[in-house]
């Protein structure tokens, strides 16, 4: 809105290999978040290409870009974003719904990935009814419930202690496991290290971009 | 609009209402409100109408009475003050010379305009009545029932001026014991006796006559108190679609000619107009029909703006949820149409129960009017002003739901889930 525009990102080049488990870092500014939002098209860049699962990104109106947010992106915020009048099942349902899955079987399916994270039993509670390890843990099921090609997490431990934070890391290593492509955005050295790969952020550019080994945050659960 | 019909749209809407419970009566209040207040005016405002129809239901309502009064001008020789009496062959004059009249209808009345009534009697009870002199052809002007195993006055009667009479319901009280059959019984009407032939209902409403009158025939009427070819008064009915102001015009000015009166003397002759009147009344019910049709349209419409107002609240108190809602992949048109929908739904079940409610309310109106004395019967409201509401409302919710539907999908969803 404003009439000074500012360059967040100053031209980022970088490719994530199907199954990796990517940390971006960088300090706040740096332009992280603001590189999350054009991956997962609710931004989009000045100039650029962005090619995902093989698919050219761009000229994207918002209901294209709705369509490939459903199909491609599944989504991790660090303030959970369930919607509070919605029981944990159907939040989790709720990608599916957008998919025009009939609400049987979006139900089975998000009570599937419920189970994986570990909330069965929660299923029909209200948000506000769950701690914030588990809030997290159902928006993880959600991301998961329509099955994306990649997982972008923005801060997913951001709004939790550290013992929580390690469980939602095992959770997200876990899903890595599996061969899920997943992106984290943290600011967290610790987080960071739980991923196989660092992408440091400066001002725009990519600083150091550098395998490391994996933390296993199961030691610490 | 394939949507419209999917148990998967209807699913997520019901949801997101139905958890929304406070927000959801609060908004269906405003225009449950409007549609009672329109049900509730325009159905008071009908069993007005409704009510006046029927008051006059007894009477033709393209009436008037004619009666002579006293010359305020001096024409054609005579001196002014002169009194005017109406006679017979006035009526048959008037009849062959305005096509509009129906029916005519003279009469002459003891007891009543200033003459003392009648002192009636039966074995040892007694009392004071007024006594009409009528031709059958009245009862085509003033309907009147006449209670079972009766009639009312014929042409044989008249021809052979027979000493018969009609009673009403106080004569039959007063004069009669309970449970008793006057018909075929005699009375004695000052020193004639007659024989009952039939007892009058008391009519509600508008009657020229009241329940203590007592009808006798003309012919008769004039033999006994010999008022020879004198006329107390004609009841004039107009034909339906006649301009009964017209024909009063016409009456006037015929009778003042064959009277020998000063055509621009308006006091030889008195008037009273029932259709005018009427017109008048009815016309007044129409107004407040019209008027309450606005005033329940207005209270609608307020009702569905406040709605709109409402939803655009809560589309700001749901920004973060329509944000998650489009990044989890919902289209900005599958956005809008959940608001509109919800908006288009939230009105017409607030109509639906406003409807209800105000139906509830006419006829709990209906049941205490009932037995009163008050011209008000059958608030009712037609089914295509009903319809027609539903529709407007329906409308409308779509036009104020595009407001906030608009809104909804204006903000980027990146904008949506960022924290406050």
């Amino acid at each position: 809105m404003g009439s000074n525009s500012l360059h967040v990102l100053k031209g980022i080049n970088f490719t994530a290999e199907a199954g990796e488990l990517v940390a971006i870092m960088g300090s706040s500014g740096s332009g992280k978040s603001t590189l999350l939002n054009i991956l997962g098209m609710l931004d989009e860049a000045d100039s650029g290409d962005y090619t995902l699962d093989g698919v050219p990104i761009k000229n994207l109106n918002e209901t294209k870009a709705a369509k490939y947010r459903n199909k491609f992106l599944g989504f991790i915020f660090q303030s959970f974003n369930l919607i509070n009048y919605k029981s944990a099942l159907e939040n989790v349902a709720l990608p599916l719904y957008y998919q025009k899955i009939p609400r049987k079987e979006r139900q089975v399916r998000a009570m599937k990935y419920l189970e994986q994270v570990g909330l069965k039993e929660w299923a029909h509670h209200l948000p506000s009814e769950l701690s914030g390890g588990q809030k997290q843990r159902v928006a993880i099921a959600r991301a998961m419930a329509a099955e994306p090609k990649v997982l972008l997490a923005d801060e997913p431990t951001g709004a939790l202690d550290s013992t929580t934070s390690y469980e939602v890391m095992d959770l997200i290593q876990k899903i890595n496991d599996q061969g899920n492509t997943i992106l984290v955005v943290t600011h967290e050295d610790d987080i960071a290290h739980m991923c196989k790969r660092i992408i440091h952020l400066k001002d725009g550019v990519i600083e150091k971009d550098e395998k490391v080994t994996q933390v296993r945050a199961s030691q610490y659960v | 609009m394939g949507f419209l019909f999917d148990k998967n749209t209807w699913q997520e809407i019901f949801g997101s209402i139905g958890k929304n419970k406070t927000r959801t009566i609060i908004t269906m209040v405003g225009v449950l409100w409007g549609i009672f207040v329109y049900i509730g005016l325009s159905g008071a405002a009908k069993g007005m109408d409704n009510g006046f129809e029927k008051v006059f239901k007894t009477v033709s309502m393209n009436s008037m009475f004619v009666w002579g009064q006293s010359t305020s001008k001096p024409y054609g020789g005579f001196k002014t003050g002169r009194q005017m009496q109406l006679k017979l062959d006035n009526v048959t004059e008037l009849q062959n010379r305005i096509p509009e009249i129906q029916y005519i209808a003279p009469r002459i009345t003891l007891g009543n305009f200033g003459s003392d009534p009648i002192y009636t009697v039966r074995g040892q009870k007694s009392g004071t009545y007024t006594i009409n002199g009528d031709y059958p052809v009245y009862t085509k002007i003033a309907t009147k029932k006449i209670f079972d195993g009766g009639r009312f006055i014929n042409d044989e009667d008249i021809r052979q001026a027979r000493k018969v009479c009609v009673i009403g319901e106080r004569n039959l009280q007063e004069l009669f014991e309970k449970d008793e059959n006057p018909v075929g019984q005699y009375i004695r009407i000052g020193s004639v006796y007659f024989q009952v032939i039939g007892v009058h209902k008391m009519a509600q409403g508008v009657s020229f006559d009241n329940d203590g009158d007592i009808f006798i025939p003309f012919s008769t009427y004039r033999k006994l108190y010999n008022s020879g070819d004198n006329i107390g008064y004609m009841c004039i009915a107009a034909y339906d679609d006649a301009d009964v102001v017209q024909v009063e015009k016409d009456v006037k000015s015929i009778l003042k000619s064959i009277h020998k009166v000063a055509p621009d003397d308006d006091r030889a002759f008195g008037s009273f107009n029932l259709g005018e009147m009427f017109t008048k009344i009815s016309g007044f019910a129409k107004g407040l029909t019209f008027v309450s049709l606005i005033v329940g349209i207005a209270t609608i419409l307020a009702g569905v703006i406040g709605i709109g107002n409402i939803l655009l609240i809560s589309v700001k108190e749901r920004t973060k949820e329509l944000g998650v809602r489009r990044a989890l992949g919902a289209t900005p048109n599958e956005v809008r149409s959940q608001i509109i929908l919800e908006s288009v739904f939230l009105t017409v079940l607030a109509g639906i129960i406003g409807v209800i409610l105000g139906a509830g309310l006419l006829s709990l109106i209906n049941n205490m009017t009932k037995d009163l004395d008050f011209p008000y019967t059958n608030p009712t409201v037609p089914i295509p002003y009903v319809l027609g509401a539903l529709a407007i409302m329906v409308v409308l919710g779509t036009l104020i739901g595009l407001i906030p539907a608009h809104r909804a999908v204006s903000i980027k969803p990146i904008d949506a889930l960022r924290e406050e």
